[in-house]
């Protein structure tokens, strides 16, 4: 018996570390190449059939415009190159937006979230982004920059609009990431954020939610919910946002909004768990969340 | 014959120069290009983190880092924990508290530890079990390990 011969992916025949936004988007223009940053995605799938690097590489680590952390004036920009342990460590934003803190918190392990960016995490499109999830919660805009004729390009995509499906973004092959960014939550907003799978650390979601909302009251008003590894792409479950706006919580609420959840999603069965486990997970998910948010 | 790139680092200490395909992650190169062999390569996906190693001052999976990423960095590896003034107090207590089994993951532990004992020689369990969580230990010897991150955090601060 023959063993079918495993493909090789292609050779990356050329390779580009630029030192200045420009020209990372001039090694870029071409749309034949790939990015890596932290390296912790790619150089795990870069020899898979079908994911394979283009033909030039482009190490966008040392581009100091992707880079940083800015909070001013009710904004906040994390750069494109900023790692989880950044968002850890900076004392400002864990006290602004905590719920960021918290999705970086269950993020893979340490090492991982030494090496891991921001802007990986939207590129890499897993259904089940751990960061992606808080940034929808968040609003966040995504800045995307590309070179055309000698000229820089830019634009920003709301991070809901960013998924195309498993692995797919609207992100054109020209196109880079820069960052992202988000108006800092005012008064009274709450932020939470829940993730599990078979153990603690190093596990791809099952089911992550983060769910946020200003709460006065026990009133709810300008709610967002944002689920990842129920659809193809991390999600924002609007209808069962519209359940809760302007609602008071209580159990009658509680059950409404896990009934609208479950009408909204859409996992499926794998080898990492059934789309039966990942419903009652999102709806207990949701429970704690509308609990913890009543609480304050 | 893949693309080959020159790069330029520091590593545990000595300016080194050398050729590494750009498809290569650092941890080949470290092992086969030049002689380093602590860090182990297991699972390849940074799930194990038997490959740590600390590049500019973080630990880091080596097995995923791109080798061409190396220019210009500071790499400290277990080899470079061996100084003139003798091995380094967790590798101390790591023989002390018999925090070895089969061995195949100490190195990764080692230098996973001595990044959380640089950023806190006081740590809790709690703390220590989650600074460990990307290292694993198929041995299962966690509760000598983590005796032994106590211990030496106590001589950092003695």
């Amino acid at each position: 018996m023959t063993l079918p011969q495993l493909q090789q992916p292609p050779a990356i025949e050329e390779y580009a570390a630029p030192r200045s936004l420009d020209e990372a988007l001039d090694a870029l223009a071409d749309g034949a190449a790939t990015c890596v940053a932290g390296g912790t995605d790619l150089w795990v799938q870069k020899d898979e059939p079908g994911r394979a690097v283009g033909k030039r590489l482009v190490n966008i680590k040392n581009v100091p415009e992707l880079a940083g952390i800015e909070v001013k004036a009710g904004r906040i920009r994390l750069g494109a190159l900023v790692t989880m342990t950044q968002v850890l460590e900076h004392k400002d934003l864990a006290k602004k937006v905590p719920l960021l803190r918290a999705a970086a918190d269950k993020f893979a392990s340490v090492q991982i979230r030494n090496a891991a960016t921001v802007g990986g995490n939207i590129a890499n499109a897993s259904p089940a982004a751990d960061f992606v999830i808080p940034l929808l919660c968040l609003d966040a805009e995504v800045s995307l920059a590309s070179m055309k004729a000698g000229k820089v390009k830019t634009r920003t995509v709301p991070i809901n609009e960013v998924f195309a499906g498993p692995g797919k973004t609207v992100i054109a092959p020209e196109e880079l990431i820069t960052g992202v960014e988000f108006a800092v939550p005012g008064k009274n907003f709450y932020g939470g954020f829940a993730k599990t799978g078979p153990r603690p650390a190093l596990e791809i979601a099952l089911v992550s939610l983060g769910f946020a909302a200003y709460v006065e009251g026990g009133t709810l008003r300008d709610v967002r919910l944002a689920l990842g590894a129920v659809a193809p792409t991390p999600i924002r479950a609007r209808k069962t946002e519209a359940a809760l706006e302007g609602k008071s919580i209580d159990d009658a609420l509680i059950d409404t909004a896990a009934e609208a959840l479950d009408a909204e999603i859409a996992p499926i069965d794998d080898h990492r768990g059934s789309a039966w486990y990942r419903r009652r997970l999102a709806r207990a998910y949701l429970m704690q969340e509308l609990g913890h948010a009543a609480s304050g | 014959m893949p693309l080959q790139v020159d790069v330029t680092f520091t590593l545990n200490g000595r300016t080194t120069r050398v050729g590494v395909p750009v498809g290569a992650s650092a941890l080949t190169i470290l092992r086969e290009r030049l002689d380093l062999a602590g860090a182990k390569l297991a699972c390849g996906e940074g799930e194990c983190g038997a490959c740590t190693v600390i590049v500019d001052g973080q630990s880091l999976n080596s097995c995923l880092m791109p080798a061409v990423d190396l220019e210009g960095r500071e790499v400290l590896t277990v080899e470079g924990l061996w100084t003139d003034a003798g091995i380094d107090p967790v590798q101390d207590a790591f023989i002390e508290h018999g925090a070895v089994q089969c061995g195949f993951c100490t190195p990764g532990m080692i230098m996973q530890i001595r990044y959380l004992l640089d950023r806190n020689p006081n740590m809790s369990e709690d703390e220590i079990r989650r600074g460990l969580e990307g290292n694993v230990c198929r041995c299962t010897g966690y509760k000598k390990i983590i005796d032994a991150v106590i211990a030496a955090g106590r001589t950092a601060t003695a």
